[in-house]
């Protein structure tokens, strides 16, 4: 338009002054972008960076790499058919050697011992009997003659299999899967296969809370959307209140009214209906009850803010063409809230997979959810590459539900559903 | 007003009160456990039962006189304060640039400056801790305010883009016009008028500070518990009546923090209906 309206005023000056817009248009942009800059590095620093550096952790495999390189080398051609030759032996029993003084024969064995159990003892013992490097050709005699398992293919396979430098292991053991001695994809062995028990337990709570928060969310939304602007202000509070009350009150809130002498339980025994205290928390029922009710406000107010978009002139147009208040409802209310619904059941299944303060403070051991896990491989039993993986794994189903409230939301406020 | 609902038949009225009824059941659950626990930080007793055995403030001064809780309400406020000065900075100053930026790829920069408050806590916190471990940003005050900043810059981009939305850019480009220089114009017309959206965006990234306790869980050396942090083990280990008081002190201050944000948000609307 700009240059339309230029060049009809003078043709002489088109050139120059065309220019000079394009030159402050760049300068604009470039000034924006300065602006939004500092933010983005500093997430690159605060939060993609960690991110990045979990997912690498995941295949991440450095720990066999570094502590038994000669090994690792002479391992490269192995066709893994059978046991391999003496100079593996001779590596091996140097790298060992070199280990046991550096201190890091821990380091590797612990990884090993993921991929085979109990080769941390096969490693410990080897290098507590390795006194001197064998003498050269007897390198395969002697570690045998230290513990038999040398002189198995498994045991060869699973140096192989750690040797990295990336590794899909921890990614399958994610989904209950591991290579067998051949390199092929087989189903992990049975107590070690809790992932995707894990996996489909989350899905299981987090469905069922977004079920219950529709539910129970729904009526009130409409009432608060039909009720005169000052009423549902005021109810709004109700909403609100609990929204921004730290997620700690409200759990600790529902431990003490759950607990066996709690509210509830005093309550029902007072009046007669029971005489032992029912279990009312640290099982399944607590976790639906306490997740409901952090999460039901990210469901009533996207609920709430689509109904309040529905003109009433559909419904009175229904009702004047002879529709009855149940088909008007069916029929023209309730199509019209579905934006509303997906909206508000996205986000409270997004927010509910990641879930991990609430079910650790009111669930049993097994109502953890996966969270629940990447912290225990974090902390406790340190194995941050299944960590990593786990987290991966949840990564992943977050961002693609995301792209897809994303999507749904496309076209509607920036905060959706957000704190507003 | 609700005259498009007025019940005109008997089954519309019965459908009406059972909504009625139902909605506000739902609205006494959510209510009820947090004015459940209310009463008991006052009681003179140990137990967290009903009815209480009297009324005394005894649990208020155990939190009072206990280090543990005072130097955790303490960590809070100097976490939850420095993070907002932060993310203030960060995310005024990159709303401003989103606002005139027109490119392709602000989807995808907005959904990274966005992304924290989707990506569930425990994955944040455990990549920050695998990344701020070797950094020696564990354990440290500096480590969880850099991480309390990315969780709530994006609630500070959210808040303040939404005012920057509904700002009349010619009331900018008339100062310009009067000789005012970008600077003296952005600090005598344009501050003023989104201040309340600043102000909101400011109590969004307090509270999410404050609320914040996966971060602290993995990353507060004993120096640096929060008082999110403190009622976590306090909760772990047995719930005594100091909790209640505690939680009571915390509801205190999210009540103030919706007041102030209610406040705000209705002078805007009154403002936005004075100039129509």
């Amino acid at each position: 338009m700009t240059a339309a309206f230029v060049a009809g005023a003078d043709a002489s000056s088109e050139v120059p002054l065309k220019r000079r817009l394009k030159r402050a248009e760049r300068t604009r942009r470039l000034k924006a972008l300065a602006l939004i800059l500092p933010l983005l590095l500093f997430l690159l620093f605060t939060f993609l960076g960690p991110i990045a550096g979990m997912l690498w952790r995941s295949v991440d495999d450095w720990e066999v790499r570094q502590v038994l390189p000669h090994t690792v080398a002479a391992l490269a051609d192995w066709d893994g058919k059978d046991v391999p030759g003496e100079p593996a032996f001779a590596a091996l029993a140097g790298d060992i050697r070199t280990a046991r003084d550096a201190g890091t024969v821990a380091i590797a064995s612990k990884r090993l011992n993921y991929a085979l159990n109990g080769f941390r003892t096969i490693m410990a013992g080897t290098a507590r009997n390795l006194k001197t490097l064998p003498e050269p050709g007897t390198a395969k005699d002697t570690l045998i003659g230290i513990n038999p398992a040398w002189g198995e293919r498994a045991t060869w396979a699973a140096i192989k299999g750690a040797s990295g430098p990336l590794t899909s292991f921890y990614l399958l053991g994610a989904l209950d899967l591991t290579r067998n001695v051949d390199g092929a994809i087989v189903a992990a062995p049975e107590e070690q296969a809790i992932y995707r028990d894990v996996f489909g337990r989350t899905f299981t709570i987090s469905l069922g809370v977004t079920v219950l928060c529709l539910v129970l969310g729904f009526p009130v939304a409409y009432m608060l959307a039909t009720l005169p602007t000052g009423q549902s202000n005021m109810l709004m509070i109700f909403v609100l209140l609990p929204f921004w009350t730290s997620l700690l009150v409200r759990t600790c809130a529902w431990i003490v009214v759950l607990q066996s002498e709690g509210i509830v339980n005093d309550s029902l025994r007072w009046i007669g209906l029971i005489d032992e205290p029912l279990r009312l928390i640290y099982n399944r029922f607590g976790v639906y009850v306490a997740m409901t009710h952090v999460l039901l406000p990210f469901m009533i107010l996207p609920l709430y803010s689509s109904m309040r978009s529905i003109s009433p002139a559909y419904m009175r147009a229904a009702a004047s063409l002879g529709a009855s208040p149940v088909t008007a409802f069916l029929r023209i209310y309730l199509p019209q809230t579905v934006p509303g619904i997906g909206a508000g059941s996205l986000l409270v299944f997004i927010l509910a997979i990641g879930y991990y303060i609430t079910p650790a403070l009111v669930g049993g051991a097994a109502d953890q959810m996966i969270s629940y896990f990447i912290a225990f491989y974090t902390t406790e039993t340190v194995n941050w590459g299944l960590a990593s993986a786990l987290g991966a794994v949840l990564l992943l189903a977050t961002l693609l539900l995301a792209v897809v409230y994303g999507k749904l939301v496309h076209g509607q406020q920036v905060t959706g559903g957000m704190k507003n | 007003m609700s005259d498009n609902h007025s019940p005109r038949t008997a089954s519309q009225r019965i459908a009406w009160i059972t909504t009625v009824v139902v909605a506000s059941l739902v609205l006494v659950f959510l209510m009820a456990p947090i004015l459940a626990i209310m009463p008991l930080s006052f009681s003179s007793g140990s137990y967290l039962t009903y009815p209480l055995p009297g009324l005394s403030l005894r649990w208020y001064e155990d939190f009072l006189n206990s280090p543990r809780w005072v130097s955790s309400l303490k960590n809070s406020v100097i976490i939850g304060v420095a993070s907002t000065i932060l993310s203030m900075v960060l995310g005024t100053l990159a709303s401003l640039g989103l606002a005139q930026w027109k490119s392709k790829f602000k989807p995808l920069v907005l959904a990274i400056v966005l992304s924290p408050v989707v990506v569930p806590g425990v994955i944040t916190a455990v990549g920050l801790y695998f990344f701020f471990a070797p950094l020696g940003l564990t354990g440290s005050y500096a480590g969880l305010i850099l991480a309390h900043t990315a969780l709530s810059t994006p609630f500070v981009v959210i808040t303040v883009s939404a005012t920057l939305q509904s700002f009349d850019m010619n009331l900018a480009r008339a100062a310009a016009s009067l000789g005012a220089s970008p600077l003296y114009a952005f600090r005598r017309v344009i501050l003023p008028l989104i201040l309340p959206g600043l102000a909101s965006g400011a109590l969004f990234a307090f509270a999410t500070s404050f609320d914040e306790v996966v971060v602290v869980l993995f990353m507060a050396g004993p120096e640096q518990r929060t008082l999110p942090r403190e009622m976590f083990s306090g909760i772990r280990e047995n719930i005594s009546p100091t909790i209640t008081a505690a939680a009571v002190i915390l509801t205190t201050i999210s009540v103030i923090l919706l007041a102030t944000l209610e406040a705000l948000r209705r002078r805007n609307e009154r403002l936005k209906g004075n100039l129509r």
